[in-house]
């Protein structure tokens, strides 16, 4: 997995609540069997006037002028800041997948759907929590300030904003410290082999029945 | 409410039980018994009973295994099949979309490699991975439940511990059989009292995420409880666990009963004989205890819900039928005013506008929230001898399972439908998600018995109004939301 360690990055407004996966990556997108190439399809019924099917490339379709992310100054975003319950929806990771793809590297909101934000860590897309106060505060600055930049630093937990002022953010050790080092989570619980053979023998023992 | 259990010794968990005398919640008990080891800061490693897999969610996983040299750790629980993208009209000729093949080759090939069980697109037995399940008993009390698909919620009808995860966490149980996993909140929702005639579990769970948010449940775990959930039968339990994603959680909770156990007798992947009572002995401690902590308790009176009806784009948009169309202006912030004017412009709607004045192009019953024998037999009692309504270009029944389609037709329900201009289709998720051929056109309103409304889920510009399978067979045949409980008094 991709480490995070510190971001200084641009900053994309999405003022929506309730942003679902189904949005982020509509359905007819889904039927790839690869893990990359969403990117293009990121948002796509937001983004794009025309219809969007597989298969065809960005510069033959129709850019929405009014969405957010196609509008000049949010050209390179890095991270996207959003209203409560982004994600929420079906777990496809592809939803991950596209936001990465796309150059996302973090998405801060007042609160995440549980599976999206599970998913985001391990694609290396980190997921903050912010109180709706400093959300609100966040939208206000960067709508009022072209070019608006934060600094996320994964190891102090910190966001800095541009006037220095800079807000503590929770994330669970062991996420983080896989985060910060881009560990494989499936080769270190391959390291508990044994616990995971003991534990499954004496569920055979005393319910047989599951393993039929 | 669980003094029927109290008296059954837990022969299994004794050490355990002695260890620990507090009382416990059922949420509590499934996931302490299925700890493999804990870390220091409360990650917990949980060992994962059955997989099921479907063709979607799971080509990376199955590809991300073999470029790292790994091999699926048991096979024997995994259960996978072909759902979301196959044809559910004539399947003879396969699957015409080259991209859509390509997906569920893709599951067939990785099966058949693994030697994994598979029940392939022509097989009886195929259908929505959350119908096939619990079908096949596969789905069992006590157990941990993961698919790649959000809907997983579903199994926890049986006092399973079942849960959606993403394609990283696919590949993660397929290599280790488990997860790596916090434990979320308690949170209890009581429905009391008893439903009136007309209001279903489709209509319990709609009121219930209308009550509570959608975002209500993050970071939960519900058990649904009280009387009015005791009373349903397994298909209503799961019809009320499947939207507990919409309701913001990974997994909705219900206590075993004897409506369980009676449901799971029998079917392919029971216990068998010499299992059956040293299982039940142990199921029938799947409850919360007496005096159990919940984080919370939301407590509703199940006679003062109506059939329910969405009106916009997240299904926490909902009113009774005999309600009408809300006004933004009665937001309490902002940004929910916004949310709401939205929603009411893609749905081209008005406030104010009575609910039953809707009017609508397609109706669609099935996905797995509603298409089991007993939604197919509740939306078939409504349509008996009369005509899907002249303005609705298209309406729909979508059997869950192959073995449901074929029950449906022993009992002569296609006949029903057919007779009635409904078309009567194979098994798979079709409409609900609209990654098949079927879809609504830009502009088109249906009433669906699935569990999204969100912008473009069933066809790009569509708009999906959430309703019950009863609720949908007789705004098929009107041709505008009707309020069931009058037409069933008018009928009586
Ligand atoms: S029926 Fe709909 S919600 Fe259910 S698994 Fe299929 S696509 Fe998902």
């Amino acid at each position: 997995m991709k480490s995070f360690t510190v971001l200084d990055g641009l900053v994309a407004p999405m003022d929506r609540s309730n942003v679902d996966t189904d949005a982020i990556i509509p359905k007819q997108f889904l039927k790839s069997i690869k893990r990359s190439g969403f990117g293009a399809n990121l948002f796509d019924s937001w983004r794009f006037t025309d219809p969007g099917e597989p298969g065809i490339p960005v510069s033959d379709r129709q850019p929405n002028p009014e969405f957010v992310l196609n509008q000049p100054r949010y050209q390179g975003a890095e991270i996207l800041i959003a209203r409560e319950n982004f994600g929420c929806g079906s777990s496809r990771e592809h939803a991950v997948w596209a936001l990465d793809d796309y150059g996302f590297r973090s998405v801060i909101a007042s609160s995440f759907a549980d599976i999206f934000f599970n998913n985001s860590f391990k694609s290396g897309l980190l997921p903050i929590v912010l109180p709706v106060e400093t959300i609100n505060r966040l939208f206000e600055e960067c709508l009022a300030a072209d070019g608006y930049r934060l600094t996320i630093n994964l190891s102090d937990q910190q966001v800095v904003l541009p006037n220095g002022d800079s807000v503590a953010f929770e994330v669970d050790s062991f996420r983080k410290h896989c985060l910060l080092e881009g560990l494989d989570d499936i080769g270190l619980t391959l390291g508990h082999a044994d616990a995971i053979r003991q534990y499954e023998k004496q569920r055979m023992q005393q319910q047989p029945w599951l393993f039929n | 409410m669980h003094a029927e259990f109290s008296v059954t010794a837990n022969v299994l968990y004794r050490e355990f039980d002695m260890a620990d005398t507090q009382a416990k919640t059922l949420y509590d008990k499934l996931w302490d018994s299925h700890i493999v080891r804990q870390q220091d800061d409360g990650t917990a490693l949980l060992y994962i009973d059955r997989h099921l897999v479907h063709e979607v969610t799971s080509p990376q996983a199955f590809e991300g295994l073999a470029l790292a040299g790994r091999k699926p750790w048991r096979t024997a629980s995994m259960l996978a099949v072909a759902d979301h993208n196959v044809p559910t009209t004539s399947r003879e000729a396969g699957i015409v979309d080259p991209i859509s093949r390509q997906q569920v080759d893709t599951l067939d090939q990785n099966c058949e490699q693994h030697g994994i069980t598979e029940f392939r697109m022509n097989d009886a037995r195929q259908g929505i991975v959350h119908v096939i399940g619990p079908e096949q008993g596969a789905t069992l009390p006590g157990m941990t439940v993961v698919c790649g698909d959000s809907h997983t919620s579903t199994h926890g009808a049986f006092g399973a511990l079942a849960f959606g995860i993403g394609t990283s966490e696919v590949e993660h149980v397929m290599a280790t059989q488990c997860l790596l996993q916090k434990k979320s909140k308690n949170l209890l929702i009581r429905v009391d009292g008893v439903a009136s005639e007309g209001t279903t579990a489709k209509d319990l769970v709609l009121a219930i995420i209308g009550r509570i948010g959608t975002a209500g449940g993050n970071g939960c775990t519900i058990e649904f409880g009280g009387d009015a959930i005791r009373a349903l039968s397994m298909e209503g339990r799961m019809s009320v666990c499947n939207m507990s994603i919409e309701a913001g959680a990974r997994a909705g909770l219900v206590a075993v009963d004897q409506t369980t156990i009676d449901y799971v007798k029998g079917r392919p992947f029971a216990p068998n004989a010499s299992q059956w009572d040293k299982a039940v002995e142990y199921w029938q401690t799947l409850h919360s205890d007496e005096g159990a902590r919940f984080d919370q308790v939301i407590e509703m009176d199940a006679a003062s819900i109506a059939p329910q009806v969405t009106w916009g784009t997240s299904p926490e948009m909902v009113v009774s039928v005999d309600g009408k169309i809300p006004d933004p202006s009665s937001a309490d912030t902002a940004s929910r005013q916004e949310g709401m004017q939205r929603a009411l412009e893609y749905m081209d709607l008005e406030p104010a506008t009575p609910v039953t004045d809707i009017k609508l192009d397609r109706v669609f019953i099935g996905s797995c929230t509603n298409s089991r024998i007993e939604d197919l037999r509740a939306a078939a009692a409504l349509v008996s001898n009369r005509r899907v309504a002249e303005t609705v270009k298209q309406a729909m029944v979508v059997p869950g399972s192959g073995l449901v389609k074929r029950q449906a037709e022993d009992e002569g329900l296609d006949q029903v439908f057919k007779n009635a201009g409904f078309e009567w289709r194979e098994p798979g998720c079709s409409m609900c998600l609209a990654m098949n051929a079927d879809r609504l056109e830009p502009g088109e309103r249906c009433a669906s018995t699935s569990n999204r409304n969100f912008e473009g889920r069933q066809g790009q510009g569509g708009r999906t109004h959430l309703v019950s399978p009863a609720m949908a067979a007789a705004a098929a045949i009107a041709g505008h939301f009707v309020d069931i409980r009058e037409l069933e008094a008018r009928l009586s």
